[in-house]
């Protein structure tokens, strides 16, 4: 039987096979795995909404946003500031909704600005925003950080993986639908999106906003997994640029790029970080440099690359043996 | 009967005045076309109409309605479609989606997904490329993609087209075939308005030219009456060549 044959003929059925097994796994982890693991496997899939999200509308349109850690702080205060007054589905709700009403706010604004002008702009709001915070907290407050109640960590891997498996459908569905074919229409050319009675101001505000929901929604289930943060703890310009990082990695062009580059960047960081920070950040400046010289698709590019080149092999080596059955007869 | 029509069309660009208080107006169902040197501000002219840029004053009105301060969104879904000079494709899509999206969001009112393609691959066929639609845009020679932009912009079931130098670039066999295909499209009721610098396909085809020079409207006619103006003449052959024949 060809190995390759049974990819593509059964390409459904593989995936159905794959999803339960996935959740059986993240299901079942906690059970044998103990806490610390739990808590890595929690943060992997939140760099997945994150890289998800940010994928969907700077891969997409084009207009690179280094905002990610604004609305993932969003989601970590509305956290802490409703924690004692409602249940914790509902502010995973409101922290979205809140995320997405800045974004429109910011959008509006912002959005005009085009390249690395939205870029820079972009990166000064975290910045901005977790200074602001910072000072109401500090300066009028006086408060220096602050706790969550612990929660169990099986309880905040099953909110993060329903999260993410919610981001993950919700953007599937956005890419083929008529604003999906809108959004890529704006990166393709925005001035003749424009002409082609695309209304491109609305669509990319809204498409950020969107994107930011589940930004907001991943930073309130992260809450409780600090234990103890700040404003600089949770507008941590991280939560930008490992997204973005993972996603460039992973490859842009498929939604299943993002989240494979998340999961590998949020394993790395949690486990190898912490014992060998310089050599980390060594090794991973190289891959990066490597993946963009030669593999511009990302990972995901690779596999249909070793396989167009498997099957010219296999090609080759029957072509090899005929001709030998040839020269034998 | 008009169906576009402009008064004092006004364009700055800082102190430089690209387009100077033009008065223009087009017929339902002619070919119009614009001409004049490098610089006379034709493609600003069609970008005041498109609203790509906004006008510094004066007024634009199509069928009756005024086009002042509408975004190139509502243009195109009012009835006014157009191509680019420097092609403008969507990079990363096939040739058929190219179309498609002029098909989906070009339209005033909403059209369904299969409603779409079948526009847009009418559309393709029309410009004599269905043969292609699955290929990369990015593939397409510059001919097929001025093709292209005409199909994206006939999906958007245009009143009335702007054609900005469809035929710069192109090869005399080309062009021919390009004015043939600017005429069918006026047989199936569409007004065309159009740029161009290939003098042969200008004559050819256009009832009505206007002639821009450093901004402003110098003259207007028929094809015979423009090649025997006088100031036409110079402007394009220079005094010199004219007080010497």
């Amino acid at each position: 039987m060809d190995i390759t044959r049974l990819f593509t003929t059964h390409r459904k059925l593989l995936w159905v096979g794959f999803l339960i097994l996935l959740i059986v796994f993240v299901l079942t982890f906690p059970l044998y795995a103990g806490k610390y693991p739990t808590r890595v496997l929690t943060t992997m899939l939140m760099y997945a909404i994150l890289a998800v999200s940010w994928a969907m509308f700077s891969g997409t349109t084009g207009y690179m946003s280094l905002a990610p850690a604004a609305f993932f702080g969003i989601g970590v205060y509305s956290m802490f500031l409703l924690q004692d007054y409602l249940p914790f589905p509902v502010i995973i709700v409101i922290g979205g909704l809140i995320s997405f009403a800045l974004a429109i706010l910011l959008g509006l604004v912002t959005l005009r600005l085009k390249g690395i002008y939205f870029t820079i702009f972009s990166f000064g709001l975290v910045v901005f925003i977790g200074n602001i915070i910072n000072y109401v907290e500090a300066d009028i407050f006086g408060r220096h950080g602050w706790y969550f109640p612990l929660l169990d960590p099986a309880i905040l891997l099953y909110t993060m993986f329903g999260l993410a498996v919610v981001t993950v459908l919700a953007i599937y569905f956005i890419k083929r639908s008529r604003l999906g074919l809108a959004m890529q229409s704006i990166g393709g050319n925005e001035e003749a999106a424009e002409h082609m009675g695309i209304n491109t101001t609305r669509i990319k505000v809204l498409t950020f906003a969107i994107s930011a929901i589940f930004m907001g929604a991943a930073g309130v289930v992260t809450g409780p997994a600090f234990v103890y943060a700040n404003a600089g703890l949770a507008f941590s310009v991280t939560y930008s640029f490992i997204p973005i990082v993972a996603a460039v990695f992973g490859g842009m062009g498929q939604l299943h790029g993002p989240i494979i580059g998340a999961l590998v960047f949020g394993f790395l960081e949690k486990t190898l970080k912490a014992q060998f920070q310089t050599y980390f950040m060594l090794g991973f400046g190289i891959i990066m440099v490597l993946v963009i010289l030669f593999l511009p698709n990302g990972i995901v590019g690779l596999l249909p690359m070793l396989r167009d080149k498997l099957r010219g092999v296999i090609r080759k080596l029957r072509k090899g043996g005929e001709a030998e059955q040839h020269a034998n007869t | 009967m008009r169906i576009l029509e402009g008064q004092g069309v006004t364009k700055f660009f800082g102190g430089l005045a690209a387009v100077s208080n033009v008065d223009f107006h087009v017929d339902r169902g002619e070919i119009l076309g614009l001409i004049g040197p490098n610089g006379a501000g034709k493609t600003t002219l069609f970008n005041l109409i498109s609203a790509a840029l906004p006008l510094s004053s004066g007024e634009i009105r199509f069928k009756g309605r005024k086009l002042n301060g509408l975004k190139p969104h509502k243009i195109c879904r009012m009835g006014v479609s157009r191509t680019f000079q420097e092609t403008k494709v969507f990079a990363n899509m096939p040739v058929l989606q190219n179309v498609l999206i002029g098909a989906f969001f070009g339209t005033p009112t909403r059209v369904s997904g299969a409603d779409a393609t079948g526009e847009a691959a009418k559309a393709l066929e029309f410009v004599g490329l269905s043969a292609m639609s699955a290929t990369p845009i990015d593939d397409l020679t510059l001919v097929n993609q001025k093709r292209v932009e005409v199909a994206r912009a006939l999906a958007t079931k245009p009143e009335l087209l702007l054609l900005d130098e469809l035929m710069a670039g192109l090869n005399p066999t080309e062009v021919n075939e390009a004015m043939e295909l600017v005429t069918k499209i006026r047989d199936t009721g569409i007004t065309i308005f159009m740029v161009e610098h290939v003098m042969k396909a200008i004559m050819g085809i256009c009832g009505r030219i206007i002639v821009l020079h450093h901004g402003e409207k110098i003259c207007e006619g028929t094809p015979q009456e423009i090649t025997g103006n006088k100031q036409v003449i110079e402007i394009y052959l220079g005094e010199g060549a004219h007080a010497g024949s």
